[in-house]
């Protein structure tokens, strides 16, 4: 029908030009706007969006809240939508298009579907017109039929789309990535599974995205790796950085490390790396004076070890204004801007600090003097010099236990010269006990 | 002209130590190695100190070798007086910073490894020693056979970055220690403070350099760290060896 003929069918009929492009953009957006509800959204152009809930309908409090919230969006920014919702993609698209929408429950796709007429398996125009030629008009009479005859006679498209809408052959959906997550893929002609081919791969991915980085200014800070194996149990790795980095060497390295993991099955087909977290990083100078050794650069090292040993693992300690020693240290992150905090130096402190402290017996000639000597895991201590008391009392303000926490610290050394921390937790009109706190002394 | 890089600038702690050097009057020491300032025990050592780039083992006498308390106040103290960041691989979490702060090794300059099985300390110190800029690594292992501490030496030599290790003793393990490739081992132990009247005093370490490769082995009754890092000779002990009598019978053995 042309565009006049239309016209003059209805009056006042309002043309606007078909603008593929903006559509599929539109799409596209619509399509990440969806990641809200599962990480994983395909389109389906020109006009579909696939999202795959699995394991995330609890989320937003099962699957008809899911489809109700998602309606209620969709109708507010004006957008028509027919929602449906089952166990393959395929059935959902045809109950969706063709059938009430609404939710499929699990396992009845093939009574769903039996009614609807046989467009609604995604099939082409030609196949529906050779199937309607033979009065196939309804998917339920598919069902029936010989498959050997029907693959004869109108090809490997109807059974393959059948398939996939009941669930017996699995439909793999290319999620959807935001465009602005860098990413670089590899395709194998033939699956590769060897230990040094995919170091290969490593390097070679690691070395394609690194100029996408530097394009955008963006230094990455997590990695994430996921190899396609050809029996579609893919596998991934993730890592860290420290900060953020586009050293393509340092990064295969630290990919490499985890590599172990990777169980390579019967071959892998496709390698996708992508920079799931990145933070900017401004360009540097390369440096022209390239001989002898670099400038301390800590973070090739601490990435290998954060790496290897996890993130909690590698840090610095930083000084807390705390009276209790216990508290006196706080973990900071390896590379973090020196601060210059240091500890008060008047306070001479053990070496080993013991958590929890360690009950002694402890005997000391009159109230609040150093103990003569100490019994610590059966072994006797005789005091031969002693310091203290160091009053330390609990931080009040924190809790109301606090407020009754009093230590009275004395620094000990034995005949021998070893030097030990004992506190009693109470004076000795209130019958404190005594307590080892730490080892050796600086 | 080379260009000047910024490692060849002498900093002011390089120029005070050479200053320490033309005052005590000794013979200029090898650049590669870190004089403890006691002359007794600079002597006894190749080089006028401790050889940098090189692996030493420290151990901790007494009963309380477990905690190794005193030997990784000698540990900090050494790395005290270099520069560059430290890698440090824990074995516990018992080890209290404060504590090195107080023998002048700056938490800021620490990076804490926690690597609770020796089979986890050795790659990482390894790596750490790799690793060109690190002024030094320090590892507590229970036990170091002699192939890891071949790689050790071998990782420190091509870095130049010094490496200590600090064992930590399991209760009834044997004292002697398993032979190693470390160019140094040392048994460093508490001694009576010289207090008065029952206050404390400095605290005194003993130091038994137990093996030296081309130097000689000794024992000395020495002042703990300063918050500097260095360490003194006792004033009423200067000059004189700690109970040689001990050393020759083990030399002899």
């Amino acid at each position: 029908m042309s565009a006049a003929h239309a016209g003059a069918m209805v009056p006042g009929l309002h043309l606007v030009p078909a603008d593929p492009e903006a559509d599929a953009t539109a799409l596209a957006r619509l399509g990440l706007w969806c990641q809200r509800y599962a990480p994983i959204v395909a389109l389906d152009p020109p006009d579909g969006l696939l999202i795959d809930i699995t394991g995330a309908a609890h989320l937003h409090g099962g699957e008809a809240p899911l489809l109700a919230d998602l309606s209620a969006r969709l109708e507010r920014t004006g957008i028509l939508a027919r929602l449906a919702l089952a166990d393959t993609p395929g059935c959902a698209w045809g109950v969706a298009r063709f059938g009430e929408g609404g939710i499929v429950p699990s396992g009845d796709a093939s009574r769903v579907l039996a009614p609807l007429p046989v467009a609604a398996l995604r099939l082409g125009f030609e196949a529906v017109r050779a199937l309607q030629d033979v009065g196939l008009t309804r998917i339920g009479q598919l069902g029936d039929k010989p498959r050997a005859a029907l693959r004869l006679r109108f090809g490997a498209e109807i059974l393959f789309r059948l398939d996939r809408a009941l669930g017996h052959a699995l439909e793999p959906l290319a999620a959807l990535d935001a465009p602005e997550t860098p990413r670089v893929a590899l395709r194998f002609a033939e699956p590769v599974g060897a230990h040094e081919s995919l170091q290969r791969v490593v390097a070679d991915l690691c070395a394609r995205l690194v100029p996408e980085l530097e394009r955008r200014g963006l230094g990455a800070r997590r990695l994430d790796l996921v190899f396609a194996r050809v029996d579609r149990l893919d596998q991934a790795i993730r890592i860290g950085t420290a900060g953020p980095s586009r050293d393509a060497a340092h990064l295969a390295r630290l990919l490499t490390e985890r590599l172990a993991l990777i169980d390579p099955g019967f071959g892998i087909e496709e390698a996708v790396l992508s920079a799931s977290r990145v933070e900017p990083l401004a360009e540097r100078q390369a440096t022209h004076l390239a001989a002898g050794p670099q400038a301390p650069d800590l973070a090739a090292l601490v990435d290998t070890l954060l790496v290897r040993l996890g993130a909690a693992r590698v840090y610095r300690l930083a000084p807390v204004e705390s009276d209790l020693p216990e508290r006196a240290v706080r973990r900071v992150p390896a590379l973090a801007a020196p601060r210059g905090a240091l500890w008060p130096a008047d306070l001479p402190r053990p070496a080993r600090l013991l958590a929890p402290p360690e009950p002694v017996t402890a005997m000391a000639e009159i109230p609040d003097a150093p103990p003569l000597f100490f019994v610590w895991r059966n072994t006797r201590h005789r005091i031969a010099r002693a310091d203290g008391p160091e009053r330390i009392l609990g931080e009040w303000w924190t809790a109301d236990a606090e407020a009754a926490l009093t230590r009275d610290y004395y620094r000990v050394e034995t005949e021998a010269g070893e030097r030990f921390w004992l506190f009693r937790d109470a004076p000795v009109e209130a019958n404190g006990r005594w307590w080892l706190h730490g080892l050796g002394e600086a | 002209m080379p260009p000047l890089r910024s490692h060849d600038v002498p900093t002011l702690d390089a120029l005070r130590r050479l200053t320490d050097r033309a005052g005590t009057g000794s013979e200029p020491a090898d650049p590669r190695a870190l004089p403890f300032g006691v002359a007794g025990l600079d002597a006894a050592l190749p080089g006028g100190g401790l050889a940098l780039g090189a692996l030493h083992q420290i151990h901790e006498g007494g009963p309380r070798g477990r905690y190794a308390a005193t030997a990784v106040l000698f540990a900090g103290g050494i790395l005290a007086r270099l520069d560059g960041p430290v890698l440090w691989c824990l074995h516990s979490r018992d080890l209290f910073a404060p504590a090195l702060a107080r023998v002048g090794l700056h938490p800021d300059r620490v990076v804490y490894c926690e690597t609770w099985r020796d089979a986890e300390v050795l790659p990482a110190m390894e790596e750490g020693l790799r690793h060109r800029g690190l002024a030094g690594v320090v590892g507590e292992l229970t036990r170091m056979t002699l192939t890891p501490s071949r790689r050790l030496q071998l990782a420190a030599e091509g870095s130049g970055v010094t490496a200590l290790v600090v064992h930590r003793l399991c209760a009834g393990e044997a004292v002697e220690p398993e032979p190693s490739a470390a160019r140094t081992r040392w048994r460093v132990a508490p001694a009576p403070s010289e207090g008065t009247n029952r206050r404390m005093g400095r605290p005194r370490w003993r130091l038994d350099l137990q093996r030296c490769r081309g130097g000689a082995p000794g024992a000395w009754i020495v002042e703990a760290c300063d918050a500097q890092g260095r360490l003194a000779v006792p004033a009423g002990l200067a000059d004189r060896p700690a109970a040689p009598e001990r050393v020759q019978r083990r030399a002899a053995g």
